[in-house]
């Protein structure tokens, strides 16, 4: 494995951290409770610590968070969905903490340009993947009204879970492998839930990669105008 | 072998004897996040401090502390590197920071087996098991405040992400608990 740091690698995944750190950040104020508050913004803080990592690895980290337009950005269109109710909150947690936690896994078990980083975060992500779990099982066997919000969370966004194991260019990683371990891992929590694997397309030809592509769904425009209109009103704003 | 001059040594203890800025009973030598020091000319020096976590924001806290110390003392130019890799663990606390973080009313880190969290099957509608929880796990988190070892998780992410929020079950006090990493 080179040690030279692949510039698109280093985008894809600080992206992915960077989007799904600012859409846990917006529960703040929001949470059902003061510990899922907590937990949350938390969750995002480490996400946000990762992203500040990827992106110097590519750039300016402020100039690519604040001043690239959509088409620019590389993360999965998974991590740009809207949090929803707090039912689809926990489906994207779930489904993507899984994936995170063994692409970082992976990645640290390399010496590759990535491994330092990942060997750090793939213990934070253990976490996140924890406090998903353990709210699926919740929600899943909890009341009709929990089961059903959660279910309609794991279906709804399982259409955005192909993608996540397109490979990435610069990134040597066993994609067939994690996938493999992705859907035996997910199957097994949502089966503990009381839950079905969703049925349907995990990808379409519309879809495939298309975030790693910079082709994002409608909410991300908005997420992203309110996520840089601060820095770009006033250039260099501190506090 | 790294060899250290006198000086370089008397930095470290200076850089390490500066306190944590979240959790100030601790320093950072006993918190385990200054990895070395390094003189870079009659005046200059280098310090290498890793993060607890990736996004903690104590980091540069504790850079600033670490430069304003060390200029005290007659560096010129100090410079405090982030470093990553051995990625930090919670074993890295010494005794020392363990007993004062007790004392702090924090229950400490139990030394890892493994990475990541203690893997805990708990009931769909509660988030802590008490007793349960405490029977199936031989060295369970003790209240830093009677000792108890009934204790159950109310929220896997506390004030900081470092910790988790427990309840003791005996004396009925909340408590904060630095979780492995």
């Amino acid at each position: 494995m080179t040690a030279t740091v692949s510039a698109s690698a280093a985008l894809a995944l600080g992206d992915d951290a960077l989007v799904l750190s600012h859409r846990l950040g917006e529960w703040a104020g929001h949470a059902p409770v003061l510990e899922e508050e907590v937990a949350l913004a938390n969750i995002a803080l480490d996400l946000l610590g990762q992203a500040r990592v990827l992106l110097s690895m590519a750039g300016d980290e402020d100039e690519l968070a604040y001043l690239r337009e959509e088409r620019a950005f590389r993360n999965l269109q998974l991590v740009e969905q809207p949090g929803g109710d707090f039912a689809h909150t926990i489906a994207r947690q779930l489904y993507f903490s899984t994936y995170q936690h063994l692409l970082y896994a992976d990645l640290a078990a390399g010496d590759g340009p990535f491994a330092p980083l990942a060997a750090k975060a793939v213990k934070e992500v253990a976490y996140h993947r924890d406090h998903a779990e353990q709210w699926t099982l919740r929600l899943g066997d909890g009341t009709d009204v929990s089961h059903e919000r959660m279910r309609l969370a794991c279906a709804e966004l399982w259409r955005f879970t192909g993608e996540m194991f397109q490979p990435v260019e610069g990134l040597d990683a066993d994609w067939a492998g994690m996938e493999q371990a992705w859907l035996e891992s997910i199957g097994a929590v949502l089966g503990r839930a009381t839950l079905s694997v969703p049925e349907g397309p995990r990808t379409g030809a519309w879809s495939a990669g298309a975030g790693r592509q910079g082709l994002h769904t409608e909410s991300f425009g908005r997420m992203l105008a309110e996520m840089q209109h601060l820095h770009r009103s006033h250039p260099g704003a501190s506090w | 072998m790294v060899t250290t001059t006198a000086l370089e040594a008397e930095l470290l203890e200076l850089a390490g004897a500066v306190p944590d800025p979240e959790l100030p009973v601790l320093t950072l030598r006993e918190l385990g996040v200054v990895r070395g020091v390094r003189l870079r000319g009659a005046d200059a020096v280098e310090v290498d401090l890793t993060p607890t976590y990736t996004g903690c924001p104590a980091v540069e806290a504790m850079s600033l502390d670490i430069e304003r110390v060390l200029r005290e003392h007659g560096m010129r130019e100090v410079t405090v590197r982030r470093v990553l890799a051995p990625a930090w663990s919670t074993d890295d606390i010494t005794d020392e920071g363990r007993r004062k973080l007790r004392e702090f009313g924090i229950a400490p880190p139990r030394t890892t087996r493994d990475t990541g969290p203690v893997a805990l099957r708990l009931g769909p509608t509660h988030v802590g098991t008490g007793m349960a929880e405490q029977t199936a796990d031989p060295d369970p988190v003790r209240c830093p405040h009677c000792g108890s070892a009934e204790t159950e998780l109310l929220s896997r992410f506390s004030s900081t992400a470092c910790k988790a929020l427990r309840r003791c079950l005996l004396c009925s006090e909340p408590f904060d608990h630095f979780k492995e990493l």
